[in-house]
Parts: structure tokens; C-alpha cells; sequence
């Protein structure tokens, strides 16, 4: 077991490693480079020389890749190109805004979608379940842009309810974001809610058609402990990785989502460094991300490995 | 007359299909038990036994609804109770034993909390004594070790162990009735007999009435008093075991028995022709009409009423005179034996151990070695080209273990397999030739779990033939629909997926897929135990036909000792993982050498036998074989002394061919 998660563990590893030589042996192949993008007209003799001499940018790719990984192990993810700011600091602000917009997100939706998932399989076809999964596949067709549009409408202009775009700065305290965030954790958790919630309505159904749950019936076991006991364990368990996705996803800062919110995030620091071609600030946050997404699913394998006693024996009979 | 503590009065059951007709599965059944009764119900799948024994406890499949009748269980109409009464008296009084008991028990549960819930919710004991009555459940049903068996998820049991924990299920809440559906499929012959022993002895003391409904003639010629033969969801003919078994009046009851396989009769068994109406299909004449060989105009105009015969059976047929004229017995000429000889050998096992103990991690990083005694062990043999070997042994024995370890799917813990003589084959199936994959193939028990269900016939059988020989195309069309003519399904069967398909044709498609490799040999693990007699017979006719026609070599486990006959050529026996005999079929079934074997052959059931099967000296299975000496030790009935314990024993020979391993001298053989 402690071995198979400490293969799982270096396997993670290997994958961060990759993905941050791969983008940066692709920035390396776009033309141009962190001083030609910022310098811009003025790209030309001295003036670009020292720039990339400041930068470090002359040195060859291996080397740089490795001081590079040396010093983001230390913590230290060098200074922007564009404004020679701290990414650290840039990036952890930033870090921890998109943190909080997410875990605001999971904590409504998480739980929300997981109820509800469970209470349209358990009434499945009946009127509650065909408002809920109608619902549910519109909030997952219509794209996110709409949908946080019309929330602004609805919520903030005609209601006046909410703020409609969040005006608090970067590095502005946690507190000082609500009751901003209301709105883009509304947007996100129907996005979100939608893809579990249709998850776990399948795997509910699934399981409830399943002959251990007519055998509990059949054994006289009261309805709910049959949904307890039988068949919320079962269904529960393919949801982890749903769930997992999810979470990677919002950790990634979405996009759209902060750019109609004006929401200080990952996502947008994101495209803003890629058109600015601030390599320096686009490595560090691929670096997050790929950490980000890599514990995320190594957690929820964890996770159904600890709570799956099947997968449990197989797995540990497969690494040995 | 004691008044029937289950009635069903003209119960009807039906489903409404697409175009919005009543679809009926059970016409106008009426039938009643009396306390301390047990009923046995035949008849092919899809005639509506299982549907008939859920609708005794009230309960019905999604889609199914009453359309006529009752059902009362102890003076109340099942149908119209109350959910919590219901729930006092499913699993309490009434209790199920369910088809496929694995996938009956729920996967995240120990067997433990399983058992305990019964209790809970039926027993009137004192919740301290709980721990204690599940033990004594576990061992009432003869299984070993309980105290390492609660502890166990039901994955971790082999078939037949869980179907004896869905029989402790059962018996935990102390039921008046109890309803079986094939209660006994997974287990072997003497494991069998001890259950329907037990039942038989709590059905005496208790007065408990059974409904028994099973494939199995044997198993309910011994427990029943009253056998229902069921056909296209009617009742078309009742009568006690004896007159049903051994002259049954009614065609579709000779046609049954005709496709059973017999030990005493080692050939292959005649399926019935056609299959069964589906449900609203049956006309207005008699249902049995299209398959029924002395069909009669009237037939197809009047349908049959279930009436009284002199001799007391009742009986759904306008002609039962000429029914007598039908033949029984006309079985397929037998098998050709191929003999084993090296040159021609395409598995040569020697010495296999295979472990299942789990060294724990930290002993691993310390690098101590695994001393744990192998679930099977020392395992010797050749297969040549072409042969049937037949792999039988009580359940647990290490049958299943043994095939995949020649598939590679569990690693073994010493020994080697060479493969066609030559080549030494990878533990691991990872490891091996793509070639050598394609010349193995394995077939599982149950077609659901080994075809994706998401997979059409067509996606199935595409992946050998792309893997293995690149086809594409019209090539690879044309090859699918060969193969599934070889199998006895048309072109039109490309499309469906598995869902769409019966149990027999999902197992003949999962034959198919093993066949479009073209192997040299075929592991069959209780491939027909999933199915029932006259589809089995077709199967095992297939997998004969094939075998002839590629010269395939098949190792046939299988716990049906009488299937075994029909179709192997050599039978090796098998006892804790340990080889105890090995001999052609015809020997070994003729002349058992070993203490097992004997009584392993004795308990089998043929419907017309009478006979008391001897049984082991001690009546528990053990979980883990003996460090050393004979596996047997323990529980032989015929033990030598204290060498059976020390020695390993040694393989005799009786006939050429024919060998045994027993400290027993050879020249006090019965
Ligand atoms: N995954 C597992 N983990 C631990 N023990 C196992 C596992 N699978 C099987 N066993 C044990 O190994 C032994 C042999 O099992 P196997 O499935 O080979 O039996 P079998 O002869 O095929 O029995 P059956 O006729 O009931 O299918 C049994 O005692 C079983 O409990
Ligand atoms: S009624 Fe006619 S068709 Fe039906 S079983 Fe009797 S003889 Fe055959
Ligand atoms: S060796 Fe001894 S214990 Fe084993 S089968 Fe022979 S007589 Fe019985
Ligand atoms: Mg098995």
C-alpha cells in the first residue's frame, strides 16, 4: 500500500518535471523571446543585450532550464520580465485568490452536487429529477461566459443584490473579497455542479439496479440504510475522480470566468504573461498548475484506493 | 391438509413493451406450499422461475407489475403490504438465496457486517451473542476457517464461498419459507450435498417449506417432494420427482432431461431445437407448439389447460399418449481420446506453486522471503495437442487459480510452464510473445463481467482479429461473421451489445472472441455453469465442434463432474491445491483410486439415484492446506497414519495413464 502510493507519488514527480521542460522547450522554439516581447520597437543592439544579459537569457537552454528548477525548488521563481517584479510574490498573490475563489466554489458545490446527483437517481423520472437534470445539462451547454453574464444581470444590475465585477486589487486581504466573490463562485459551482451531479446520478442509478441492493431489499433492510450502507459507498466511488477533475480545474484559474468577473486570478495572470510573452511568470504558473493537477489526482487515487476494497487487493497484488 | 403457507393464485406478471401491449412473463400460475414442503421448479432460463420465486416476497423487477392474481405468504397478500411489513418479513420469515450470489453481496462490505445485518434486523437474539451466531452460520454452511472469512470483502472469496455466505444470509433471520434460486450452481458435488443436507435437516426440524428452483435434476430429485415444470412462463406440468424423472409426460419435459449430461453416460448431451417464445410472442395455441416434436393441428388452435392425470401429475398437453413415443436418450457418439505424449505437448507444468498470501510491505523491504504454504502447489501434467483435460475439485480447490496462472493473470510463486514443448512461458502476461497471447485464450464463468458492456459483438470480436492478424475492413467483417456462424449466431448479431443478448449467446460471443485468435488452447473455466441444461448442451457441442474441427486443446474446469465426462479426455482431480489424481476420463470415472476421488464420485446426483453419497471423515473444509504430508490428511476417510501427516505421498501408477498420489497401497482398491 505505502509503496504503491510512493510509486504513485514519483510517477507525479516525473510528470511535473516533464510538463515544465516541455513548455519550456516550446517557448524556447517560439521566435522572440522574454526581451524582444517587452522591448518591443526598441529590440535592437545594447539596449536588448543588456536586457538579456539582466535576464540571464544568454546562457545556453540546458543551463538555464536547470538554474531555472534549482531555484523554484528553493522557492525563488525569479523576476517577471515585463516590470522585473517578484513572481513569487506576483504569482502566490494570484495563488491565492483563484485558492479562494475554488475552495468557495467546492464548498457550495461540492456538496450540493453530490446531494443532488443522489436525490435525482433516487427519484429518477419523477418531476424533481427532470427539473434538476434539465437544469443540470443546460448549465452544462450553455458556455460559462453566458452564464456569468446573465448572472450579472439578473443578480446585479436588475436585483442590485451583489456587485456585479470585482473591483479589490491582487494582493488586497481575503476579507476584502466578499461579497465580490459571490457571483463568480455562483457562475463556477453551476458549471461544476453540473458535471458531478450527472455523475453521481448515473453511478446511482447504476448501483441501484445492482443485484447486492435488490438482495438487501430482499433481506428486508429499511430503505435508507440500503442507501447508506449499500449504495452510497458503491456509487460514491467513481465520483472521487469526477470531483478530483473538477477541483484541478478550478485550481487552474478559469479563464473566462475571471475575465467577465475582472477577478484577480491565476487564469488571467496566465493569458496576460502568454500576450505579454513574460516567460518567466508563464513557466512558474505551468509549474503550479501541473503541481496542482498532479497532487489533486494523486489524492483522489489515494483516496478510492483507501475506500475501494477491490481495486485495494487487485492493485496491491499487481505491484508486488 | 395443513393450509399453504405460500399460495400463488392465478398470479399473471407481465411488462407493457414500447408499442404499449401487456407483455405477460408468468400466465395465470397457481400453486401452493404447505409448511415443511419443498417444491422444485425446472425449466429453461426466461421461463419465469425467478420472477415467480421474487414475486413470493412481494417484489417484482423494475418494469414488471401484477396484471391478475395474488400472492399470500402466512394468510397476507404480499402485494398489498406496507413497506416496513415487508421489510419485517423479507429476509426474517421469508428469506431469498439469490441466482448469482456474488454480485449479490455488496462489494464495499465485509462479509462480517453483511451477516450481522441480518441478524440485526431478524434475530431475536441479544446483540452481544451476534459475533457468535455468525461464526456458527459461516460453519453450519461448511465454510472454513469463519474467523478469517468474516474479515474478508466477497471479492476475496472464490464462487462457490459466497454462495455459501448468501446461504448463511438466508438462514440468519431463522425463516419459515425459504426461496432458492439456483442455490447450488457454484459449488461442488460434495459441498452440495452437505448443503442440501442441511437444508433438507432444517426444512424436517422446522417445518420450513422450500421453494427450490434450480438447473440442477439431481439436487432436486433428492429435496423435493413436488417438482413444477415451468415453460414460457405457464406451469405445464406437476408431479413428484420420480414420475417427472423417470417417464415425464409432457414433451418439453422429455426434452429437458434428454439435454442433460450424465456421468454414467459419457457423451455429449442433445440440446432441444429452437428456443423458447419470447414474452407476448406465444400464440393462442399451445406455447411449447414450435419446438414440440409430436405437434398436433390442434395444438396451434387450442391452447392446453393444466389438468389431472390418473397418476395424480398434472399435465398442459392436448396428447400426453403420444408423448411416450418420444426417444430419450439419443446422445452424440463419444469423444475421441488423444493421447498425451511429449512430442505433442502444449502445456508442460512442472511443479506449479501458486501463493495468494500477502507478504506484507515491510517484511518486503527487509527482504525476508514468502514461507507461507501456496494455495496450490507441486502441480505436474502435460496437455498434449488437441486435448480435453477436465480439472475438477471441490470449490476453493484452486481450479480457477491454476487457469490463471497459465493465462498469466496471477503470478506464481515457483515452478515453470513450457509452452509447446519448447518455450518457456512469462509468469506474467505482460511479459509473454504477443504470439503466445494469441495461442492461449481463456473463457470466464460469466460473460457479463469478461464482455464490456459497452461493446457491441462486432467491437468485441474486431480486437483479436485487428491485434493479432491485422485484418480491416471487408476482410475483417467477413471473418466476424464466420466466426459467429462457427458459433451459431448470424451476421445480425453484430450490433448488440451484451445487454441485448441471453446468457448463452453473450457465452457462445465470449467463445467466439477466443476463437477469433485462433488458439491452440482454450482455458474454460465452468463456462456452462452460467447456463442452463439446453443451452449448455448447445455450448458444449460448440466447443466439441470447434475442438474437432481446429484440433484445439481445452483445460475444462468445470464442478459439473457429469460435463466433465461429456467432454474430457483425461480428468485430473484435485484436493487443497494438490494434485490427487490424474487418468483418462474413462479409467478414473470407472475405477477412482484415490480416497477423494471416490467420494468426490459418489456424491454425485443423478436424477434416478436413490443413493446416500459417502462423505469425508471430517465435515469442515479447511482454508489453508497443510504445510506437509497429504493434503487429505484431515478429513480422509480411509487415512493410513501418522505418514499421511509427515510424507508427501506418492503417485501410484493403476493403469497406464492412470496414476494417484496416496500412501494407501495400490492393491486395496474397491
Ligand atoms: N483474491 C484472493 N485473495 C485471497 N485469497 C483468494 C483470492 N482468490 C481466491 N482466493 C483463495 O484461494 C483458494 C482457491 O481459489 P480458486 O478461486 O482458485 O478456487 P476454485 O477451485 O476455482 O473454486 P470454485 O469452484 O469455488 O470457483 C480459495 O481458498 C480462495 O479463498
Ligand atoms: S399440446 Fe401439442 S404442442 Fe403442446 S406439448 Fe402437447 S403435443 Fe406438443
Ligand atoms: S495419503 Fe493418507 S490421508 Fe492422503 S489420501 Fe492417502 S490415505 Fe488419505
Ligand atoms: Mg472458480
Amino acid at each position: 500500500m505505502v509503496r504503491l502510493i510512493l510509486r504513485r507519488l514519483g510517477l507525479g514527480l516525473i510528470t511535473v518535471a516533464l510538463v515544465t521542460g516541455i513548455i519550456f522547450v516550446a517557448i524556447e522554439m517560439l521566435p522572440g523571446d522574454a526581451c524582444v516581447a517587452y522591448l518591443e520597437r526598441d529590440a535592437v543592439g545594447q539596449r536588448l543585450e543588456n536586457c538579456r544579459e539582466q535576464l540571464g537569457l544568454n546562457r545556453p537552454a540546458i543551463q538555464r532550464y536547470g538554474l531555472w528548477v534549482g531555484a523554484a525548488i528553493r522557492g525563488d521563481l525569479g523576476v517577471s520580465a515585463s516590470g522585473g517584479k517578484d513572481i513569487a510574490t506576483l504569482v502566490g498573490d494570484r495563488f491565492r485568490n483563484t485558492l479562494l475563489l475554488a475552495l468557495c466554489a467546492i464548498v457550495a458545490g461540492v456538496p450540493l452536487s453530490l446531494f443532488l446527483g443522489v436525490v435525482t437517481a433516487l427519484n429518477r423520472d419523477k418531476s424533481a429529477d427532470l427539473v434538476v437534470s434539465s437544469i443540470a445539462i443546460l448549465a452544462m451547454t450553455i458556455p460559462e461566459f453566458v452564464t456569468a453574464t446573465v448572472l450579472i444581470f439578473v443578480f446585479s444590475i436588475w436585483l442590485e443584490w451583489v456587485p456585479g465585477i470585482v473591483m479589490t486589487s491582487a494582493g488586497a486581504p481575503v476579507a476584502a473579497f466578499f461579497p465580490e466573490i459571490v457571483l463568480p463562485t455562483a457562475a463556477l459551482t453551476l458549471v461544476m455542479a453540473a458535471h458531478i451531479l450527472r455523475t453521481v446520478r448515473s453511478s446511482v442509478i447504476e448501483v441501484m439496479a445492482s443485484d447486492y441492493v435488490q438482495m438487501a431489499t430482499l433481506k428486508g433492510v429499511p430503505y435508507w440504510q440500503i442507501i447508506f450502507r449499500h449504495v452510497l459507498p458503491n456509487a460514491l466511488l467513481p465520483a472521487i475522480n469526477v470531483v478530483a477533475l473538477t477541483i484541478a480545474w478550478l485550481l487552474g484559474g478559469v479563464v473566462v470566468i475571471e475575465k467577465v468577473f475582472n477577478y484577480p486570478g491565476l487564469g488571467r495572470l496566465m493569458i496576460d504573461a502568454i500576450s505579454d510573452r513574460d516567460i518567466p511568470v508563464v513557466q512558474a504558473i505551468a509549474l503550479i498548475l501541473a503541481t496542482v493537477y498532479v497532487a489533486v489526482n494523486l489524492g483522489a487515487d489515494v483516496l478510492t484506493l483507501l475506500l475501494n476494497p477491490r481495486l485495494r487487493t487487485l492493485q496491491m497484488r499487481g505491484t508486488r | 391438509m395443513e393450509p399453504a403457507l405460500i399460495r400463488f393464485d392465478d398470479l399473471s406478471v407481465g411488462f407493457t413493451s414500447r408499442d404499449g401491449r401487456l407483455l405477460p412473463v408468468l400466465r395465470h400460475i397457481s400453486l401452493a406450499i404447505a409448511p415443511g414442503e419443498t417444491v422444485g421448479l425446472v425449466g429453461e432460463s426466461g421461463s419465469g422461475k425467478s420472477t415467480l420465486a421474487l414475486a413470493a416476497m412481494g417484489y417484482l423487477k423494475r418494469g414488471l407489475k401484477v396484471i391478475s392474481g395474488t400472492v399470500t405468504f402466512a394468510e397476507q397478500h404480499m402485494f398489498s403490504l406496507g413497506g416496513s411489513e415487508l421489510e419485517r418479513i423479507r429476509g426474517g420469515k421469508l428469506a431469498l438465496i439469490p441466482q448469482n450470489s456474488g454480485q449479490s453481496l455488496t462489494p464495499t462490505l465485509r462479509i462480517g457486517a453483511q451477516l450481522t445485518e441480518a441478524l440485526r434486523l431478524h434475530s431475536k437474539l441479544d446483540p452481544a451473542q451476534f459475533p457468535a451466531r455468525t461464526l456458527d452460520l459461516l460453519r453450519q454452511v461448511r465454510l472454513p476457517d469463519p474467523e478469517a472469512i468474516i474479515a474478508r470483502f466477497p471479492h476475496e472469496l472464490s464462487g462457490g464461498q459466497q454462495q455459501r455466505v448468501a446461504i448463511a444470509m438466508a438462514l440468519a433471520g431463522e425463516p419459515k419459507a425459504l426461496l432458492l434460486d439456483e442455490p447450488t450452481t457454484g459449488l461442488d458435488v460434495t459441498t452440495q450435498a452437505h448443503i442440501l443436507d442441511l437444508l433438507s435437516d432444517i426444512a424436517q426440524k422446522s417445518g420450513m417449506a422450500m421453494v427450490y428452483v434450480s438447473h440442477d435434476l439431481g439436487a432436486i430429485a433428492r429435496v423435493c417432494q413436488r417438482v413444477v415444470v415451468m415453460y414460457a412462463g405457464e406451469i405445464v406440468l406437476e408431479g413428484t420427482p420420480a414420475q417427472i424423472f423417470k417417464n415425464p409426460t409432457h414433451p418439453y419435459a422429455r426434452g429437458l432431461l434428454a439435454s442433460i449430461p450424465r456421468v454414467s453416460n459419457a457423451r455429449l448431451p442433445v440440446a432441444l431445437e429452437g428456443r423458447p417464445p419470447a414474452p407476448g410472442e406465444a400464440g393462442q395455441g399451445c406455447a411449447f407448439a414450435d419446438r414440440c416434436p409430436i405437434v398436433q393441428p390442434v395444438c396451434r388452435l387450442e391452447r392446453p389447460e393444466l389438468r389431472a392425470i390418473a397418476s395424480g401429475e398434472w399435465l398442459r398437453c392436448h396428447v400426453p399418449e403420444l408423448a411416450q413415443g418420444i426417444v430419450m436418450e439419443p446422445m452424440t457418439a463419444p469423444a475421441p481420446v488423444a493421447e498425451a505424449s511429449s512430442d505433442t505437448a502444449i502445456f508442460t507444468l512442472s511443479e506449479l506453486a501458486i501463493s495468494y498470501h500477502q507478504a506484507n510491505w515491510f517484511r518486503q523491504l527487509l527482504g525476508q522471503a514468502d514461507k507461507s504454504t501456496p494455495t496450490v502447489k507441486d502441480i505436474s501434467l502435460t496437455l498434449a495437442r488437441g486435448e480435453t483435460l477436465g480439472l475438477v475439485g471441490e470449490s476453493g480447490s484452486g481450479k480457477s487459480t491454476i487457469l490463471k496462472a497459465l493465462a498469466g493473470l496471477t503470478p506464481r510463486q515457483s515452478g515453470t510452464i513450457a509452452f509447446d514443448a519448447t518455450e518457456d512461458l512469462a509468469a506474467n502476461v505482460d511479459h509473454r510473445q504477443p504470439d503466445q497471447r494469441r495461442r492461449i485464450q481463456l473463457v470466464f464463468q460469466n460473460p457479463d463481467e469478461s464482455l464490456n458492456p459497452r461493446q457491441t459483438v462486432a467491437e468485441i470480436l474486431a480486437q483479436p482479429l485487428r491485434l493479432y492478424f491485422g485484418l480491416s475492413g471487408q476482410a475483417l467483417r467477413a471473418r466476424m461473421v464466420e466466426l459467429l456462424i462457427q458459433v451459431r449466431l448470424g451476421a445480425h448479431y453484430l450490433d448488440r451489445l451484451p445487454s441485448q443478448m441471453s446468457g448463452g449467446e453473450k457465452q457462445r460471443v465470449a467463445i467466439a472472441r477466443a476463437f477469433a485468435a485462433e488458439p491452440d488452447v482454450v482455458l474454460c473455466d465452468e463456462v456452462t455453469s452460467a447456463l442452463d441444461v439446453s443451452v449448455q448442451a448447445a455450448v458444449l457441442t460448440l466447443l466439441d465442434r470447434l475442438r474437432r474441427e481446429r484440433n484445439t486443446a481445452y483445460i475444462f474446469v468445470s464442478h459439473d463432474l457429469a460435463v466433465v465426462r461429456a467432454l474430457a479426455d483425461r480428468v485430473a482431480v484435485l484436493y487443497q491445491g494438490r494434485l490427487c489424481e490424474i487418468g483418462r476420463a474413462s479409467d478414473v470415472y470407472a475405477n477412482p483410486a484415490h480416497p477423494y476421488t471416490q467420494v468426490l464420485l459418489s456424491a454425485i446426483l443423478e436424477p434416478e439415484l436413490a443413493a446416500r453419497p459417502k462423505l469425508m471423515a471430517a465435515d469442515v473444509q479447511e482454508l489453508s492446506p497443510p504445510a506437509k504430508g497429504c493434503a487429505c490428511q484431515r478429513r480422509c476417510p480411509l487415512k493410513v497414519g501418522m505418514i499421511c501427516e509427515t510424507e508427501t505421498p506418492p503417485w501410484q501408477t493403476v493403469t497406464p495413464g492412470h496414476s494417484f498420489a496416496c500412501h494407501k497401497p495400490n492393491n486395496s482398491m474397491g
